[in-house]
């Protein structure tokens, strides 16, 4: 040994260390740390809110006071001619399409004579200062003449409808098998869905810039950047090509980001005066202007026989959609299809309604419709065990879905769907340990460290969920995305407008690449509208049809680069491999690299990926309306203080259906920011709202989870069953554990206490014993 | 649009420079003003910064009480010395938002800015605090703090809280708050217990179910007639039944919410929104948990 070697030496009996097994750090399967990681965590990473331009102006919105108001007049006169201020925009000042909206345009860019809505916009400023905005808002005068609110979905039917297309925004009846057909035990049931909110970490912020000819640029954290251009272009009355979207990074998005309430008064104002315009929205703003989960009612009735099979679902589902109508159509599809949860249910009635309010509006936001529906039928499935006297988890082990089964739909499962496996798993984990096996001061009680817990108050609960989501649009939605590939010498450049929210699309872009091409040295390109679209970054759209689209384009590249290598060898291009930008034969005799292959050139493929297609529901809700389905299994345990009926998550463990991990490290970060929103929802998350007013529209009156409260997240097993129709055979992550946490939380607090809780987020109330 | 900012060194140059400009506001670690400035809904003409004044960021001892610096930062009072001495407001201090707030937030800007959910307040009434108001020409002015809480007296213009005398009991005390989640939050409810073995008192304040800390003054002299005072400084000696301590929780839950007044037509009173008989049962465990805690 020389004295270098025992300088490193180990103290352990001197042998050295077994050299780490060799991890890839490139490639599929590789936890590949996104690009931008260091930037984003020392503060450095540019977001919309830190654009500048020169002579910029400073933009604030004027939104409404009232939740239903008829606009009597609008006077902007005094705000026009303060100092400072260069344009007042109302509806009037719309040159284009006066209203707008995802599918149905039935949303006004500015309220015109009526507002449907506390908090809908109704004016924008452009000035020098963003106090001289926010004080020339102040000064515009309208006068409203206040209306009744219409705030009970309940209501909706019969009230005055609120817009001219009327209150139904949807009606989806669903009827399979026998609907006369019972069972010898029935249970039923209420509950009743807050309303979460994306509370993004970033609030909206956007830069417009005017262009020489006539047109706008919109720098903007969009997350479905083509579709924003094209409703915002229609506003403009410009075509579409003269307006692009620039897509900024995106600082947080569980929905749909950068409502146009935003963009659209940013263009205007950039085209009135000519000069750039900056908008950033405080934290009010931006809970205002957003889009939320839909409150939702739902109203059921398990049958079963006596050994706990399911017979019949009976449910009533009414969605509470806001004023406008957004994505509500599609979140009622998922919540009538789900409604009966992951399980084999011979026969099934279920109806839901999508309606309008005053309240604010419903959009979509991650695991829509199926997180609603999941709460209830899981609350079901506990009543339905207590009522039989089984354990709940062998209940939902008599009744689980497997790949072959039919959905409530008439769709057959025909992707993996390991849900016995799953559960299995969760149900053998072993449970944490008590607090009373570890020192008095290290037990963290429900309240906190400074609480008012008390031990003797304290009941431990455990809880299983199961759940499903729909991966990619349903209902014949075009899901379809195109990516260009370049490689230019050792480096290669991936060019997709698939915008990186979070859940990693730009990561897993390069890990293809490299796997693909060899090449390690990957790019992935700034997403604008000039590029191709790729459509919303929602339901794992990008893992599934923009990956595929980049895999193809990559391949193709692959194709151009051997060919003409394989054609002077005499073999085909498959008999080839690259690695390290190294290209060999499988016999050896070739051995060149990438970069001598291209010989200076640049090659360039652009493909397409495009998932089977989908069809409406019919009238009676049957129809293959979903391209992929994901299950997770959740195991909740909890401590509840019986008194104060504060409840403090001891663990979540999950087990679920990936198809294939592609980035170990990204697909575990994916969960857990699943599980904690899933737990924000069940405990704190509800925007309040009193007469359609909402009340504390702050990080105060609306609470998220913090590390306090969010407990050890445990991935108990990761299901790779391969999906053969998805590229890489992968599903989608982030949003199964959202739908399914809450649902077994709320199942852990009824074991603990015996209460019924059936309704999110739990109420300290619902919780105590009376 | 800049204000002007006066950083004076001493108390008395706050009050000149505050005498000097009446529209300017004073402000010390800035969490609940700022917030306010920063959203909009205040626009103060002028500043004056607390921050650098030394002489109110400490404590001191005079005849057996203590002599607060309205500065303190709840940082500073959630600490070992302070919590030996003032057990109640240092739990209070600790419980009192995340670390970030707790290093600028002050004790004598919890009491000015007054919010129900001030977590020192319950504990400051249960002491029966008195505030030492600074004013114009070096006078010095001393007022119970309740009389500010409860707004029977307003600080005079010109005027600053510099200290606040709180009485040193060598005796038990607690402070116990319940929050939406696990993580800090705003009370719900809070409580504080301290024992007076020299008045033979026990004194109790509830926080954020009012605009002010209630006293319920019949249950604390209820349990105080239960105490073995001779032996209170032996611990847990004076332990009460449990049945004594539910008691108590229930009186003072019910002087701090009350039934509503009886309808003239039934004799009875309306019954409570679910919402306030749970909050009402929150306060009855957190009084009856805090007093249980404070004689164990």
């Amino acid at each position: 040994m020389t004295s270098g070697d025992a300088a490193t030496a180990t103290p352990h009996g001197g042998a050295p260390p077994p050299p780490p097994p060799a991890e890839r750090t490139h490639g599929l399967g590789a936890s590949v740390p996104p690009a931008d990681a260091l930037a984003k965590a020392q503060g450095t990473f540019p977001y919309a809110a830190d654009l500048w331009a020169e002579g910029l102006l400073w933009a604030a919105v004027l939104r409404a006071p009232h939740p239903h108001a008829r606009i009597v007049a609008v006077d902007t006169e005094q705000a026009a001619a303060m100092p400072g201020v260069r344009a007042v925009v109302t509806h009037a000042d719309v040159p284009g399409d006066a209203n707008h909206g995802r599918g149905v345009a039935d949303r006004p860019a500015f309220a015109r004579d009526v507002v449907r809505h506390y908090g809908e916009a109704i004016a924008a400023v452009a000035a020098d200062h963003p106090d001289t905005a926010r004080l020339a808002v102040a000064a515009i005068a309208v006068e409203y003449e206040v209306l009744e609110p219409l705030t009970d979905p309940e209501q909706a039917f019969e009230a005055e409808p609120i817009h001219p297309d009327g209150n139904v925004l949807r009606h989806l009846p669903l009827r399979y098998g026998d609907a006369e057909a019972t069972g010898e035990v029935v249970v039923e049931g209420l509950y009743r869905i807050g309303r979460q909110d994306p509370a993004p970490i970033g609030t909206e912020a956007g830069l417009a810039v005017p262009r020489p000819d006539g047109g706008v640029e919109l720098y903007t954290a969009s997350t479905d950047p083509h579709t924003d251009r094209d409703r915002a272009a229609a506003c403009f009355g410009l075509p579409p090509e003269q307006v692009k979207v620039v897509v900024t990074g995106v600082p947080g998005a569980m929905a749909d980001r950068e409502d146009l309430s935003s963009q659209i008064p940013l263009g205007l104002l950039a085209l009135r005066t000519g000069r750039p315009v900056k908008l950033t929205a405080g934290r009010e703003d931006s809970f205002l202007g957003h889009g939320h989960r839909h409150p939702t009612l739902l109203r059921y009735r398990h049958h079963a026989d006596a050994a706990g099979k399911l017979v019949k679902v009976e449910a009533q589902i009414l969605m509470d959609g806001g004023a406008y109508a957004d994505g509500s159509h599609e979140a009622l599809a998922a919540a009538v299809a789900f409604a009966a949860g992951p399980y084999v249910v011979p026969h099934a009635v279920v109806d839901g309604w999508v309606v309008r309010t005053n309240n604010p509006p419903a959009a979509h936001v991650r695991g829509e419709g199926a997180f609603q529906v999941c709460a209830a039928h899981e609350g079901q499935m506990d009543k339905l065990a207590a009522t039989l006297g089984l354990d709940p988890a062998e209940l939902r082990a008599r009744n689980v879905m497997a790949t072959g089964d039919l959905l409530p739909t008439g769709q057959a499962v025909t992707c993996p769907a390991p849900v016995a496996e799953l559960l299995d798993a969760v149900r053998e984990a072993p449970l944490p340990p008590l607090p009373k096996d570890s020192p008095e001061e290290e037990w963290l009680l429900p309240g906190g460290p400074e609480g008012a817990g008390e031990p003797g108050a304290v009941r431990r609960g455990v809880g299983h969920a199961l759940g499903m989501v729909h991966l990619l649009g349903a209902e014949g939605a075009d899901e379809v995305s195109t990516a260009t590939v370049k490689v230019d010498g050792p480096v290669a450049t991936v060019l997709c407008a698939a915008v990186e929210t979070g859940q990693g699309f730009a990561t897993l872009a390069r890990q293809i690449v490299q796997e693909v091409l060899g090449v390690e040295e990957v790019h992935v390109a700034p997403v604008d509208t000039d590029q191709p679209p790729a459509g919303p970054g929602a339901r794992g759209r990008h893992t599934w049809v923009s990956a595929g689209a980049v895999e193809r384009a990559a391949k193709m590249v692959r194709t151009q680069l051997l060919q003409p290598l394989a054609a002077t060898f005499g073999m085909s291009t498959e008999l080839l491999t690259i690695t390290d930008g190294k290209i060999t034969s499988y016999d050896g005799v070739l051995s060149t690299t990438v970069a001598e292959a291209l010989d200076g050139k640049e090659l360039w493929a652009t493909a397409q990926c495009r998932p089977h297609p989908t069809e409406p529901l019919d009238d009676t809700g049957q129809g293959d309306a979903f391209v992929g389905l994901a299950f997770a299994a959740v195991r909740a345990v909890v401590d509840v203080d019986v008194e104060l009926g504060s409840v403090r998550v001891v663990e979540l463990a999950v087990a679920q259906d990936v198809g294939r991990v592609l980035n170990p490290a990204q697909c575990r970060a994916r969960i857990e920011a699943g599980l904690t929103q899933g737990l924000g929802a069940a405990l704190t998350e509800h925007l309040r709202v009193a007469r359609g007013v909402v009340r504390h529209p702050d990080l105060t009156g609306y609470p998220l989870p913090t590390a306090l409260d969010v407990p050890d997240l445990r991935v108990v097993r990761l299901v790779e069953e391969r999906d053969v129709v998805a590229p890489f055979g992968a599903k989608s992550v982030s949003a199964v554990p959202l739908v399914v946490a809450p649902a077994a939380i709320a199942s852990a607090v009824r074991a603990a206490t015996g209460r019924p809780v059936n309704r999110l987020p739990i109420r300290p109330a619902a919780v105590v014993p009376e | 649009m800049t204000r002007p900012v006066t950083l004076p060194a001493t108390l008395d140059e706050a009050v000149a420079a505050l005498t000097a400009m009446p529209a300017a506001v004073p402000v010390a670690g800035g969490t609940d003003l700022m917030a306010a400035v920063n959203a909009g809904q205040l626009r103060p003409a002028a500043l004056v910064g607390l921050g650098r004044i030394s002489e109110i960021r400490g404590w001191e001892y005079r005849d057996g009480h203590g002599i607060l610096g309205a500065g303190l930062t709840h940082a500073r009072m959630g600490r070992p010395d302070f919590a030996a001495l003032f057990p109640a407001l240092a739990a209070a201090a600790r419980a009192a938002g995340p670390p970030q707030t707790r290093n600028a937030g002050t004790l004598g800007g919890n009491v000015v800015t007054g919010a129900p959910t001030g977590d020192t307040l319950p504990v400051l009434a249960a002491l029966e605090a008195t505030l030492i108001v600074a004013g114009p020409g070096g006078a010095r002015r001393e007022t119970p703090v309740g009389q500010l809480l409860s707004g029977r007296e307003m600080l005079r213009p010109g005027e600053v809280v510099g200290y606040l005398r709180v009485p040193l009991l060598h005796a038990p005390q607690t402070f116990l708050k319940a929050t939406g989640r696990t993580g800090p939050g705003r009370a719900v409810a809070s409580a504080a217990v301290v024992l007076d073995p020299a008045r033979r008192g026990v004194r109790c304040a509830i926080g954020a179910v009012a605009p002010m800390p209630l006293r319920p003054l019949e249950a604390e002299q209820w349990a105080a007639s239960l105490i073995d005072w001779s032996a209170v400084r032996v611990r847990g000696a004076v332990a009460l039944a449990p049945e004594a301590l539910s008691a108590f929780g229930e009186y003072v839950a019910m002087s701090c919410i009350p039934d509503p007044a009886p309808d003239p037509d039934t004799g009875r009173p309306p019954a409570h929104p679910p919402a306030v008989l749970h909050l009402r049962r929150t306060v009855a465990a957190l009084a009856r948990r805090a007093l249980g805690r404070a004689l164990a």
